[in-house]
């Protein structure tokens, strides 16, 4: 009999592209300056907002869907051990092979094991964002294995040396002219007189893929969903170029998250109207593939699953926090969200940005990691997010649970009293008197100093530096209320003489009325 | 067979003291409402929405319509299943045939102006149809590199709300669900048609005679 000990010995925080290299507020306030950004963002995510509106205004059923959605995911997560043994036994018994990965480390590893023993150097890519999570193309790229990007918008990051900054839109902060020359300079043998028409950009882009898709041996994917009870593994797309690498190359690598399971063939017809309404506001998105192992001579001979964990077992084990493994990454939540809106992607760091972002990275990879701690304070807490959710995961209650967590964490490593003492103690001596507040009200211009031109203080020294660490203060004003109060007491008595002389005056006919 | 292991593990410690599971709750449309000349206008109007081109016709003229879609194509594929008929009426196309046992090499059906099939089940509210491997249908490649996709959507297969498709599907079928043409709102959110997929779907409705 073995003894549970309760300590799992390997370590399951998730690594890879999941870290803020440095906090969110000093990212946010750089990418705030950019105004092509934001401008862009703004049409994005307005546009995206009301047609999907439109479309879920449209189903009668829209929150009995989400209710079944939100359960569905529970439901998986109480039963991932079961259901992930039923899917391996399914997948397997189609002639599928399953790989497990603790983190990103393992999972590049395999994926990079299964690439050479094609002896291929180059793979077409299906957009994922698991392999982005796990760094994957960086990582063969270092190998000497050249991962091409299929998606337009991938195609169009990856050419320009650049990051995603959307998780559905991701080159949505590049406009049409910055893609044509992107094009111009990076796609072999695109025409010098290319424009800026969208649809001769994406003619160019499929003359240049068309021929690395009929040529490609291997292909490397995510899935949106794996179907327990069938073995079958899902993947909504728009353009076809999914569709090209899960059917024409031999072999096909699939990185999926182990959260990404649904129990049963019926609840894909839960999903599959909540996914395509929610992220890109139409009815249905244009391609979707399911695939349940190998299929004769339809589709690849060589079908790998890669299983990753990578901090989702963390995330698990965090109670209030669990529920943000539903996501369904339709990024409905970033397209409502203020801030989101304002910053854009990058200022996130990690691959998952926006309001969902703001919970999951740090639930992956433990809150006290590089700079995620700064995530949870990225965020309004308005729930317009909430709201969008077609999962139903309450990302404010989780936000202000991190926040809690963050505030404890940074308590232990601090030497008692805390900043939060000093000034409390500070305040309760200044506020007991009218004496000593109106003696350090006079110290309110001072203030006005630290303010910029904009009127607003983002850095205070010390002690206070907690505080605008996340937010900017407007500046103090002038005077204090007391002063003003004195000054209007005094305004009032002056006029209050003059305008008794004034009234006496008044009741003198001037012959002047009505002026 | 180590990291399986790791992972189930953790997965159990954190799951540890947890309340049983509940039932799942499923309130949502399970059923349509529509008769099949509602079904047939709702998917209309969702495919046409997508930028498809649709015809609907009675089963005697089904030929004709496929000949009219077909009109410019000079190689057409088909499926081995499909019903010969269908394509009797294309006469100036070469028409290949794929199947499982003498599949078409890809490089030759990148050279193919059109393809030809018939569909599993097509969801009206959605506008999606359903291609699902069987003979009528053919492997995923020839619905999918030819530049042209003529699909054919026999009424009967019509049904109103996914739901109502998914015990229709057999999950150990490859499927592919097609919601309109090949397309990208990438740039700019601009929407384009046609990036990787055929630029062209049109459909055929087909009702019984």
């Amino acid at each position: 009999m073995s003894v549970n000990l309760g300590i799992p010995a390997v370590r399951s925080s998730g690594e890879g592209n999941l870290f803020a290299h440095e906090k969110f507020q000093s990212a946010a306030k750089r990418e705030l300056k950019n105004e092509q950004l934001r401008a862009n963002l703004r049409h994005a995510t307005h546009t995206i907002r009301d047609k999907r509106l439109n479309v879920v205004s449209e189903l009668p059923d829209w929150e009995e869907l989400r209710e079944s959605g939100s359960r569905i995911k529970e439901n998986v997560m109480a039963r991932l051990p079961e259901l992930l043994e039923q899917f391996e036994a399914a997948f397997t018994a189609r002639g599928g092979v399953i790989h497990w990965a603790n983190d990103a480390t393992e999972a590049n590893a395999i994926v990079t094991s299964l690439i050479r023993a094609t002896g291929e150097t180059e793979v077409v890519k299906v957009k994922s964002m698991a392999t982005q999570e796990i760094g994957l193309n960086e990582h063969l790229e270092s190998l000497g294995i050249n991962a091409i990007e299929t998606d337009l918008a991938e195609l169009i990051v990856q050419l320009g040396h650049d990051r995603p900054s959307h998780i559905l839109v991701p080159a949505i902060h590049k406009n049409r002219t910055q893609i044509r020359d992107i094009f111009r300079a990076e796609i072999p043998n695109a025409s010098p007189d290319l424009t800026d028409n969208p649809k001769e950009l994406a003619a160019t882009a499929r003359a240049y893929l068309r021929e690395k898709f009929l040529n490609a041996k291997v292909a490397i994917s995510g899935a949106n969903f794996g179907i327990a009870e069938t073995g079958t593994l899902g993947v909504v797309e728009s353009e076809g170029n999914g569709r090209m690498c899960l059917t024409l190359p031999e072999t096909l690598i699939t990185v999926m998250g182990i959260e990404k399971i649904l129990p049963r063939w019926e609840d894909l017809g839960v999903f599959m109207q909540l996914l395509p309404r929610s992220s890109t506001g139409e009815r249905m998105n244009p391609y979707s593939s399911l695939w349940t192992g190998k299929n004769g001579p339809d589709g690849p001979q060589n079908i790998h699953l890669v299983m990753l964990d990578n901090g989702r077992t963390r995330a698990l084990a965090d109670k209030n926090g669990r529920s943000a493994l539903h996501c369904i990454r339709c990024s409905a939540c970033m397209n409502v969200c203020p801030v989101y809106e304002r910053t854009g992607g990058h200022a996130y760091g990690s691959t998952y940005p926006g309001p969902i972002g703001a919970i999951l990275s740090p639930l992956l990879t433990g809150i006290t990691a590089e700079e995620n701690s700064s995530l949870p304070y990225a965020s309004s807490l308005c729930g317009a997010c909430f709201d969008a959710c077609p999962v139903k995961i309450n990302i404010p209650e989780i936000l202000v649970d991190l926040r809690a967590q963050d505030v404890e964490a940074q308590h232990s490593v601090r030497k008692a009293p805390t900043e939060m003492d000093v000034l409390m103690k500070g305040a309760s001596w200044a506020l007991s008197s009218g004496t000593r507040l109106k003696f350090l009200e006079k110290g309110l211009p001072a203030g006005r100093l630290l303010a910029g031109k904009d009127q607003r203080i983002s850095w205070l020294p010390g002690i206070a530096g907690g505080w605008t660490s996340s937010r900017d203060i407007p500046a103090p004003p002038q005077s204090s209320f007391r002063d003003q109060w004195a000054q209007r007491e005094k305004f009032q008595k002056s006029q209050g003489s003059q305008q008794s002389q004034q009234s006496q005056a008044s009741q003198k006919p001037t012959g002047k009325q009505g002026e | 067979m180590g990291a399986k292991e790791d992972i189930l593990s953790r997965v159990r410690v954190a799951l540890q003291g947890d309340a049983p599971v509940t039932d799942i709750p499923r309130e949502y449309r399970q059923s349509g409402t529509m008769n099949q000349d509602q079904l047939i206008d709702h998917l209309t109007d969702r495919l046409v929405d997508y930028k498809a081109e649709v015809k609907v016709v009675l089963a005697t003229d089904l030929q004709g319509a496929i000949a009219e879609f077909l009109a410019n194509a000079r190689s057409v594929v088909v499926p081995h299943g499909l019903d010969a008929e269908w394509i009797a009426g294309v006469a100036d196309a070469d028409v290949v045939t794929d199947s499982p046992e003498a599949p078409v090499p890809v490089d030759q059906l990148n050279a193919t102006d059109a393809v030809l099939t018939s569909s599993a089940v097509s969801v009206a509210e959605s506008g999606t149809i359903i291609l699902d491997g069987t003979p009528t249908q053919g492997r995923r490649a020839i619905s999918l590199v030819p530049d042209q996709h003529v699909c054919v959507v026999p009424a009967s297969t019509i049904v109103e709300i996914l739901p109502e498709a998914m015990p229709r599907l057999e999950p150990s079928h490859p499927q592919t669900w097609i919601s309109g043409p090949s397309a990208t709102s990438d740039i700019e959110l601009e929407r384009v048609e046609g990036v990787h997929g055929p630029r062209r779907l049109s459909v055929i409705i087909v009702k019984d005679a």
